[in-house]
């Protein structure tokens, strides 16, 4: 099977709607199927990478924890957009710190996350061959 | 928007205005001097918002804190 770069754009915050859920399930389904895989979080979306989520007195099962598996699926292009982080007065602490382990160099661990301008992140937009927005 | 006599309660979502230092906190602080501002616990704990990075003079109220609400205002009014 032919290998696409698919970049899965996430603007919308989690728990308040199944968006954020959905995408990352999305996210893991293209990961099975060996796809080149990118995550951009603009906007609300950059509230998916908080820390501390605990979403239990909601009633709902927390799907966080699940982005620290994405460095064990080969997802490790994840891109947070630097004026969405500083709109909402975050950094880049007040994310989960996900890693992934790189074995062409000796498994050293390495961070997926990177924070990037509104300019650098459409270059990135533009090198892919599907986008998927949610 | 809010009339005077009226309470704000945050929700879901809406709880991300507590966001210390964000835009939209700036402006709930302008709102906390003519209302008071109340937000549910539940929703705040699920998006890992804590009470250290989060305004100050908000009260939390749980899901029975968020009923009495109900009961001690004329009328309740969402908004998405």
């Amino acid at each position: 099977m032919a290998t696409k770069k698919f970049l899965y754009v996430n603007r919308k915050p989690p728990h308040g709607s199944i968006y954020a859920l959905e995408s990352l399930e999305v996210v893991l389904i293209g990961a099975a199927f060996e796809q080149d895989v990118t995550l951009a979080f603009i906007d609300d979306g950059v509230y998916q990478l908080l820390q501390n989520q605990d979403s239990s007195a909601i009633g709902t099962k927390n799907f966080a924890p699940t982005f620290r598996a994405l460095g064990d699926y080969d997802v490790n292009k994840i891109y947070v957009e630097r004026e969405s982080l500083e709109l909402r007065g975050l950094s880049k602490e007040d994310l989960m710190p996900l890693t992934w382990e790189d074995e062409d160099e000796d498994w050293a661990e390495k961070d997926s996350i990177h924070i990037v301008s509104s300019a650098e992140l459409a270059e990135i937009i533009e090198q892919q061959d599907v986008l998927l927005n949610f | 928007m809010a009339r005077p006599s009226s309470a704000i309660l945050l929700i879901e979502d809406g709880v991300y205005a507590l966001q210390g230092n964000s835009a939209a906190a700036t402006r709930l602080q302008q709102a906390m001097e003519n209302h008071p501002v109340y937000a549910l616990q539940p929703d705040l704990q699920a998006r890992g918002i804590s009470e250290e990075n989060m305004l100050d003079g908000v009260e939390m109220v749980d899901y029975d804190g968020f009923v009495k609400l109900t009961t001690e205002y004329e009328k309740s009014q969402s908004w998405l």
